[in-house]
């Protein structure tokens, strides 16, 4: 069976902020059906990029391809029936209940005069209960806990029925049960209606537990693609994020797990320290 | 309460929230009532019955007169130059995502009284007083359009919008007072009550004028409901949900600028209507642009006839700006809504 054609990739792209390059010539196809993570130090161009495949970034030279024809000569409101992009720490405005926020998501298949189908009603209620947020569906937005808001949010994208998901870091200032949560949540979606994802994370391990595909990106350049067990090695973190580690298996999920060490080095039995790379 | 129903007529769907709906029958009636008592009163007192009967054509006479002519067309004026402010300072508030902006920081009411000071202290021996409404919007237009150019930087963002918007507000407001204190005395007057925003003197040539602007601005606002809504959340937000926000940006504003500019050219820079209505409006009702809009118009309404009744009747037989009580009325009605809600 042929591979089918990837659903968003980018040519020989160039991003920058004013008048600050971030990337440079850059070429990633990002693989129809999988859950793609964006990996790499601060200010490397991570979230940059994300923001130029969902569009909310002009690229000064190259282009996005999302099905193979540039992004950027496609009416905004057909994109948004492909492609939905949580930005990093949303706000909403004050007062708006789970439902009016999810309602929201609809918007790119609402007709001018038709403002609310069935279908729109189906697609909302869908997206509450996957989020497992029925019962707290006219709770204001601000009265959510963390958790429960981020899954508020990406109830947001599912309403908003596409295939592509773009996250910026939908794990920030959650603590680890609700981070675990989040990303199950995103990998059943995937498992369930091959939804293909592409994310920004800072956890290394979690994004080798959850990604079938990992970029790991240094000053704007990729240095790699591939598998986690491909990807994710020693010499990749020591380069791509200027730290000393040890990659072991996960007991639990047989995935990599990166034990980091830093400058410190490692304690020894005689108490002695010294950095494994030396 | 925040039960929503679904209503299909014809082609369009809508839907209603109870609670918004309620209100907005509420205010309907307070809003005849106040128009009912705003009619009676005056230096001449009537009986409500006496006017209704005017109204119905069934009266002859001074009655007759006072509320066709004098009373009528300053009430409904009154009314339409609240409401128009009151969803222009509504549609701006989302539209830059701030609750403290309200019509007169894109320099509609600074560019208007400009041009209306000037119109007043150095034109009026060759221009008849008629053109001031016209030279009015055009004040207010140019500076608009003055405060987008500058802010545009790939796209006009609403920080820089709102900071350039106050600063040409303050440059205006220097030229305005600089004009007075130049002009002669005479004209000082007329332009301090032109300032201070008024609807007296007001006659059904300027109903005509103003009426058939609002009703066409009106369903273009309403048409735009969800995109307003959606304004709210965002640049990013709002384009990953396919709204073209930079086009719809301007767009917004232009209906922002021509419901307030059409508004202060007939009444003068009456301020805080469009600050504070918006306001009012989010406290009753859910937020939801196509249920507040009614409903903050009315407030709107609501809060320049209030001023305008007071303003005729406290201190007779001086007849006084609205504009002077429009805030001395808002203000506490405000403070009160959000001690009732502090938690």
């Amino acid at each position: 069976m042929p591979k089918p054609p990837p659903p968003l990739e980018s040519r020989a792209v160039c991003l920058a902020y004013d008048e600050r390059p971030v990337i440079n010539a850059l070429d990633l196809s990002l693989p129809q059906g999988q859950i793609s993570v964006l990996v790499g130090g601060n200010g490397c161009g991570k979230s940059t990029l994300l923001k130029a495949f969902a569009r909310l970034l002009k690229p000064r030279q190259g282009s996005i391809l999302l099905d193979s024809r540039d992004i950027h000569q496609q009416p905004t409101r057909q994109v948004a029936q492909r492609l939905a992009m949580l930005p990093q720490g949303p706000t909403a405005p004050e007062g708006l209940t789970v439902h009016q926020l999810v309602r929201q998501g609809r918007y790119p298949h609402q007709g001018w005069l038709q403002s609310w189908t069935a279908e729109d009603e189906t697609r909302v209620d869908q997206a509450l209960k996957d989020t497992d947020l029925t019962s707290l569906a006219q709770t204001p937005v601000d009265a959510l806990s963390g958790g429960q808001r981020q899954r508020a949010w990406i109830a947001m994208s599912l309403a908003q029925d596409t295939d592509l998901l773009l996250l910026d870091e939908p794990t920030t200032y959650l603590d680890l049960t609700h981070q675990i949560d989040i990303l199950d949540l995103l990998a059943e979606l995937n498992r369930r209606s091959g939804k293909t994802i592409v994310m920004v994370l800072h956890d290394l391990n979690l994004a080798c537990r959850y990604a079938h595909n990992i970029v790991a990106i240094r000053q704007g350049e990729i240095y790699a693609q591939g598998h986690p067990d491909k990807v994710v090695t020693e010499g990749m973190v020591r380069d791509v994020f200027q730290l000393g580690c040890r990659i072991v298996r996960d007991l639990l999920f047989d995935t990599p797990l990166c034990v980091p060490y830093g400058k410190a080095g490692v304690p020894q039995p005689d108490g002695a320290r010294y950095a494994s790379d030396t | 309460m925040n039960k929503r129903e679904r209503f299909v007529v014809g082609p369009v769907t809508l839907a209603v929230n109870y609670r918004t709906m309620a209100i907005s029958a509420v205010l309907i009636v307070v809003c005849l009532a106040l128009a009912l008592l705003a009619l009676s009163v005056g230096s001449v007192t009537l009986s409500p019955i006496a006017v209704l009967e005017a109204l119905m054509g069934q009266s002859s006479g001074p009655e007759r007169f006072i509320v066709e002519t004098l009373r009528l067309p300053r009430v409904i004026m009154a009314f339409l130059v609240g409401a128009a402010l009151g969803l222009s300072g509504l549609i701006l508030q989302a539209l830059v995502r701030n609750p403290l902006a309200s019509p007169d920081i894109l320099g509609i009411s600074g560019g208007a009284s400009v041009a209306a000071v000037a119109f007043l202290s150095f034109l009026t021996p060759w221009l008849a007083i008629q053109w001031l409404p016209v030279v009015a919007i055009a004040g207010a237009l140019i500076a608009a359009a003055t405060i987008y150019l500058l802010a545009w930087n790939r796209g006009v963002s609403p920080v820089r919008l709102v900071l350039i918007g106050i600063g040409l507000s303050a440059a205006m407001g220097a030229a305005t007072t600089l004009m007075i204190t130049l002009s002669p005395i005479t004209t000082t007057m007329t332009a301090y009550t032109w300032l201070t925003g008024s609807v007296y003197g007001a006659d059904w040539d300027d109903i005509r004028a103003l009426a058939p602007w609002l009703l066409v601005m009106l369903p273009l606002v309403l048409s735009q409901s969800r995109t307003i809504d959606l304004h709210e959340f965002g640049d990013a937000l709002a384009t990953g949900l396919g709204l073209p926000v930079q086009r719809s940006r301007l767009y917004l504003l232009c209906l922002s600028v021509a419901l307030a500019g059409i508004a202060v050219a007939h009444a003068g820079a009456i301020g805080f209507v469009g600050l504070i209505a918006p306001h009012i409006g989010r406290r009753l009702v859910e937020r939801q642009f196509a249920g507040l809009a009614p409903v903050t118009a009315m407030i709107g309404g609501l809060l320049v006839l209030t001023g305008d009744l007071i303003g005729r009747t406290l201190f007779v037989p001086l007849d006084l700006p609205a504009g002077v009580f429009v805030s001395a009325v808002g203000a506490p009605f405000f403070v009160y809504l959000l001690f009732r809600q502090r938690y």
